[in-house]
């Protein structure tokens, strides 16, 4: 055993050594991950009780609610609403972004693509832009009196359709989140590709496969790991939209304080001061996210790998 | 007509090393430039919105350039006492300071991780790790209420505490760390006498540069367009980052139509220091998440 562990730079020095150098990592993850989610647990279950006329600070007292914070959130109309409001928006975004991430990382990969360098680098440019702000910009471009697209579309005598109305927001929203998203898949597909020996499609070439079927059938199987892990945090960041709506609001008549999720999560905590609620709320958010994903992942492995037994 | 633009736009010495296989196909470089177009749009029409002052905004042809920009500039520096220029200063710090501080963080945990064997080792990667998959919507609310108890809302802190730990970085560290630094140089190192901090300063960090940078500019974007938790933490607009600055602005903004032509200028010159910074280290933009790996 000795002459393994001396080969081992931690068995020879103080044990203290790799503690020491993640000290400040546990320390920070303990204070920002663990307690945050213990507290928000604990929250969950409580709720908040007026104490005889509920007069000054000492007039209510917390108490414990069981489930009562999760059974009010999932009979809620509002929370209900915005649960299918990003369910819709999901199924608009998910496919769009990632199959277009998909096309411009095999058109990148393909030797016979030309003007790559621009294309990449500005494609991905948007990820640089923060959501607030690319939701600002579009935000202009959407809007009627300002945007040119209603401008030139005017001219011709063609009235668009207003996106910041009615439930077209959702589709507003989307492209405002494929603007930004589509760069940093692309990116992410690409350098899969970039990964896979060329000779593996050469002989294919040889053998007379076109650029399409070299892509779909030998391509897109080696990269499915990478588009496995986009669609997963694509997943994760779809339920957790928050900065394009809260921007859009001033613009728009049709974004309610309850459209997503995470907006009925802060109005809870924030405007009506019911942080029981809007933990539990959060906490239903959380394991959707977590259920969604693994959901996910079961379901590919089974289509992917599940014909090689 | 298709054969000439593409011929043009094909570097000649290229040209003849191509095989007649693999000559450069107009469609595939038309729907990527078209793709390019889409991501340019907005970019392009800030540049020209921030040219016009407010009626112009609403009245004129928007490919059509005013003279305005230098007085929306001037306009939007004296708004409040400059409240502009100190929300792009905080936005700095935030992200400056944050990133700075999660890269090196990551990399000691990583290092650690990855260089030496301890028990309890599996379980504490496994932890960090499974942080990767927390949603932030559970943690935002009540890191705000934890930090109330302390006194910390509403301060610097709030926003740069809660973000200097990147369970992500720690695994970026950790595998490339493992690829990149030899267990022997480290005996070497260590053989010739040196401490186990000095080792990772001056050995595993030069080595480990490159992850270094990603872990860096993947944490420094990430608080740059961080809303929401500089949106619950901050009631101060002194202390704002610029995506709250601007929400706000744009808030104001529907009831002074005035204030949208400062929103636009902006918004303009808050992308350009990323936008910057982003060109010059494009390169190191190559992550394989499904590898796990970092190529750069």
């Amino acid at each position: 055993m000795t002459t393994v562990t001396t080969r081992r730079p931690g068995a020879r020095r103080g044990l203290a050594t790799p503690w020491l150098m993640l000290f400040p990592a546990i320390v920070l993850f303990v204070l920002f991950f663990a307690a945050p989610i213990v507290y928000t647990l604990v929250l969950s279950f409580q709720k908040s009780q007026v104490k005889g006329l509920g007069l000054g600070s000492g007039g209510r007292s917390t108490v414990f609610a069981g489930l009562e914070n999760y059974v009010s959130a999932l009979t809620d109309a509002d929370f209900l609403a915005s649960v299918a409001r990003v369910g819709v928006y999901g199924l608009i975004l998910i496919p769009t972004m990632l199959g277009l991430a998909l096309l411009f990382a095999l058109l990148l990969d393909s030797k016979r693509t030309r003007a790559k360098g621009f294309s990449r680098v500005t494609i991905f440019l948007p990820y640089a832009v923060p959501a607030v702000i690319s939701s600002l910009l579009w935000g202009f471009l959407f809007l009627p009196s300002v945007s040119p697209f209603f401008d030139i579309a005017n001219r011709f005598g063609i009235t668009l359709p207003d996106l910041l109305s009615g439930d077209a927001v959702i589709v507003a929203i989307a492209n405002i989140a494929l603007w930004g998203g589509v760069g940093f898949n692309m990116v992410v597909m690409y350098t899969s590709l970039k990964a896979i020996p060329t000779d593996i499609y050469e002989a294919a070439k040889l053998d007379g496969a076109s650029e399409v079927q070299v892509a779909l059938r030998i391509k897109i199987p080696i990269i499915m790991p990478s588009l496995i892990m986009t669609a997963i945090f694509s997943i994760i960041a779809t339920l957790q939209v928050f900065a394009e709506p809260v921007t859009l609001k001033p613009l728009s008549n049709s974004i309610s304080s309850t459209f997503t999720p995470l907006m009925t999560v802060y109005r809870d905590a924030f405007t009506r001061n019911d942080v029981y609620s809007a933990s539990a709320t959060s906490i239903i958010i959380a394991v959707a996210i977590f259920a969604l994903s693994f959901l996910f992942l079961r379901v590919v492995q089974r289509r992917a790998f599940g014909g090689e037994n | 007509m298709a054969a000439t633009l593409v011929s043009a736009r094909t570097r000649p010495s290229r040209a003849i090393t191509v095989s007649p296989r693999e000559r450069s196909s107009f469609f595939s470089t038309a729907v990527l430039l078209i793709g390019a177009l889409y991501c340019l749009l907005p970019i392009v029409w800030v540049l020209f919105a921030s040219t016009k002052d407010g009626g112009e905004l609403f009245t004129t042809n928007t490919f059509v350039p005013s003279t305005h920009l230098w007085d929306n500039i001037v306009e939007l520096t004296q708004y409040r006492g400059g409240l502009y220029w100190r929300w792009m200063l905080n936005t700095a710090l935030y992200a400056g300071v944050g990133a700075l501080l999660s890269t090196v963080v990551s990399s000691l945990a990583g290092f650690a991780l990855a260089k030496y064997e301890f028990k309890g080792k599996a379980t504490v990667f496994t932890v960090l790790l499974a942080g990767v998959l927390v949603p932030g919507v559970i943690l935002a609310i009540p890191q705000y209420f934890l930090l109330a108890q302390i006194g910390l809302t509403n301060t610097y802190w709030a926003v740069l505490l809660p973000q200097i730990v990147s369970p992500y970085g720690i695994y970026l560290a950790r595998i490339y760390t493992s690829a990149s630094v030899p267990t022997d140089v480290i005996e070497a190192a260590r053989t010739d006498g040196a401490g186990d901090f000095r080792i990772f300063w001056r050995i595993a960090i030069p080595m480990m540069s490159p992850a270094l940078v990603t872990i860096f500019l993947f944490q420094f974007v990430g608080i740059w367009n961080n809303f929401m938790l500089p949106y619950i933490m901050l009631g101060n607009d002194s202390l704002y980052p610029i995506t709250v600055g601007l929400n706000g602005l744009l808030n104001q903004g529907s009831s002074v139509p005035a204030l949208y032509s400062l929103v636009v200028t902006g918004a303009l010159l808050s992308i350009i220091p990323l936008v910057a910074l982003f060109l010059v280290l494009q390169r190191f933009w190559k992550v394989d998440l499904g590898a796990g790996a970092v190529k750069a």
